[in-house]
């Protein structure tokens, strides 16, 4: 399987080398002048096209391109099928890249290579976000690209922008994709980069891969759907079945969960969960100070002077989330109290409550969905409101996006739109128990 | 002062006049909700231990606390005596602060204490210590099966359980936070 890549370590007497190549490890026959370090091909019949020519092989072709190998040989020869097998006893092969430098790193310190976990984790990552494109692809969506160097990032009161240039990068893509929905397209999605000051831990890195997609005359519903279904197809491009495997808390000590994320998903919303498992009632448009008390009566610790959505969080986190993340199956939560909108509209039947859903599969937050805020007046007054909120809490202050309030003015159609955590979903699909699992390389390993 | 970005295992902080060492953190982002940082501490001179919920902005207060790298000298009585030695400075600490530990200290034992307003109130031991067995009955031959296990009295006269293997005389890896026989060590 294995025909070229690193030597790990050589067995001189037993004329055996621990090989790893872009898919794993092998134990291979070694040539006598193989060193840890060397960079080898094994020697055999019809492999030796495989790295030069490139176009000689057409078929099967995933698995070419190892760590920079590039191979010489132009030899087209390449039929005969990739895994021909035990390549001959001979152990013969040749060095492609010598390593002579100091003692080869021992395991664990070397630099180039990557644990065996994240090596497997990479290609299921691939395959998750293949089959992400495959899925958008046959719902008709178009796949986008817009900048992540903007003058306005986001102004979402928790969040931080990173400074770039004479600019930011973006938190999320949701002021440019909006704009293309006012452009005219009708079904959009991207995956890109976003970046949030300060945010690290085992479900947040500080940069990260994150999924939008929007359709326009379109409801909610149909947003809640192609999660659900996204969801599905991925986790069965990875794991084969429709299942996601969430680690076991750490109390309970047993191996990982599997969540049956089959469509459709089970739907509570926001006053039910906050009813049934906080003992708060929630309207939306309460004072803070009242729902702080009936936080405090329910017997949850806050502050006497807790924001609206301070007292909210306290109640949901300590309460809520845990009993989220011991449903055995996902949740779409929708009907979010109008204090937590921030790009959503307040539904037709109720003011205090928005168009908005979060998806959980595990008890992991996983997507957030808006049935759009179309209006500009009430865009703007928003805007206002948290900036005037970051200046109170001494955050940073960003100016106001004024090319999407000018889009929504000359008139963005109804839309539904979502974000969605694409290193979450890969997390999901694998079972890791952390971000950093799923990702080729980590801020603190840069 | 330090604020959330800075909480790591074993930053020191002062809470209502009481250091503080943090144990564990975990950083938490609702979904358009505020940021915060989930932290356990432990109290240094009680070993209590709290949970708090650092919001970020929030600071923390450095404690004015010092950790030097001093020698175990000598027992006397309930105390103990290190010394500092890079100044040759003694300090006299209270064998309650090391707990069950305290009798796997040999003479020159290199140790961390912890200083607290200038005043010692915790020490940290090697996670292993190498001792010779002084007295140990013979293992019974043949019952090597499982794990099976015999008392034994190493130099400083603690009392381990040790494999039936272990011979006075040997010298063996133990774990100071365990009180755990590790393995036979070969001199």
């Amino acid at each position: 399987m294995i025909r070229r890549g690193r030597v790990l370590a050589v067995d001189v007497d037993e004329r055996i080398a621990v090989l790893r190549g872009e898919r794993g490890d092998a134990r291979v026959p070694a040539d006598p002048a193989w060193r840890a370090g060397d960079l080898v091909e094994l020697g055999g019949e019809g492999e030796r096209g495989e790295g030069g020519a490139g176009g000689g092989r057409g078929v099967g072709g995933r698995g070419v391109g190892g760590r920079g190998v590039g191979g010489s040989d132009a030899g087209g020869s390449g039929v005969g099928g990739s895994d021909a097998g035990g390549s001959g006893a001979g152990g013969s092969g040749r060095r492609v890249r010598p390593y002579d430098g100091p003692p080869y790193p021992g395991p664990g310190t070397e630099v180039a290579r990557l644990p065996r976990a994240r090596i497997d984790r990479l290609h299921q990552r691939a395959r998750a976000l293949a089959a992400l494109r495959a899925f958008f692809d046959g719902e008709g969506f178009l796949e986008v690209e817009t900048p992540l160097l903007v003058p306005s990032p986001g102004l979402e009161i928790h969040l931080e922008a990173v400074p770039a240039g004479a600019g930011y990068l973006i938190t999320s893509p949701e002021y440019q994709m909006k704009r293309l929905l006012a452009g005219g397209f009708e079904r959009v999605y991207q995956v890109c980069k976003c970046f949030r000051a300060n945010e690290r831990g085992p479900h947040h890195a500080s940069e990260f891969s994150m999924v939008e997609w929007y359709r326009a005359y379109a409801e909610l519903d149909a947003i809640a759907a192609d999660v659900e279904a996204l969801v599905a197809h991925v986790c069965r491009a990875v794991a084969g079945r429709a299942v996601a495997r969430v680690p076991a808390a750490e109390a309970a000590g047993a191996g990982p969960r599997e969540i049956d994320v089959t469509p459709p998903w089970p739907r509570l919303t926001v006053r039910e969960v906050m009813r049934r498992w906080a003992g708060v009632e929630v309207a939306g448009d309460e004072p803070a100070a009242a729902l702080a008390a009936a936080v405090r009566a329910a017997g949850i610790e806050i502050e006497p002077d807790a924001a609206w959505d301070d007292a909210f969080f306290a109640a949901f986190l300590a309460r809520v989330e845990p009993a989220i993340a011991a449903l055995t199956r996902p949740l779409i939560l929708e009907d979010w109290p109008a204090p937590l909108a921030a790009l959503a509209r307040r539904t037709d039947a109720d003011p205090r409550i928005a168009y908005r859903f979060e998806a959980y599969v595990g008890g992991l937050e996983l997507a957030n969905a808006f049935g759009e805020l179309t209006d500009p007046v009430e865009q703007r007054a928003r805007f206002e409101d948290d900036l005037r909120i970051r200046a109170a809490r001494g955050r940073a202050l960003y100016p106001i996006d004024e090319k999407l309030l000018a889009a929504l003015a000359e008139g963005l159609p109804p839309s539904a739109g979502v974000a969605l955590g694409f290193d979450r979903l890969v997390m999901l699909a694998t079972g890791a128990p952390s971000i950093d699992q799923v990702l080729s390389f980590t801020a603190a390993e840069l | 002062m330090y604020d959330t970005s800075d909480i790591r295992k074993g930053l020191k902080v002062l809470m209502d006049g009481n250091p503080y060492n943090v144990i564990e953190f975990q950083f938490i982002k609702p979904g358009k909700g505020a940021a915060f940082t989930r932290t356990k501490f432990k109290n240094l001179l009680t070993g209590a231990v709290v949970e708090r919920n650092i919001r970020s902005g929030e600071k923390l207060e450095p404690a004015n606390v010092d950790q030097r790298d001093m020698q175990f000298l000598y027992k006397e009585g309930s105390d103990l005596v290190f010394m500092d030695q890079s100044n040759y400075e003694q300090v006299t600490v209270s064998a309650d602060l090391i707990g069950e530990a305290a009798d796997l200290m040999k003479d020159n034992l290199p140790c961390t204490v912890l200083f607290f307003n200038e005043r010692p109130v915790d020490v940290t031991l090697p996670t292993f210590v190498f001792l010779e067995v002084t007295a140990s009955e013979p293992g019974v031959r043949g019952d090597t099966s499982g794990n099976v296990q015999k008392p034994a009295t190493v130099e400083t006269g603690a009392t381990v359980s040790v494999p039936l293997f272990i011979r006075v005389g040997d010298t063996i890896k133990i774990d100071t936070r365990t009180h755990e026989y590790v393995e036979r060590v070969n001199k």
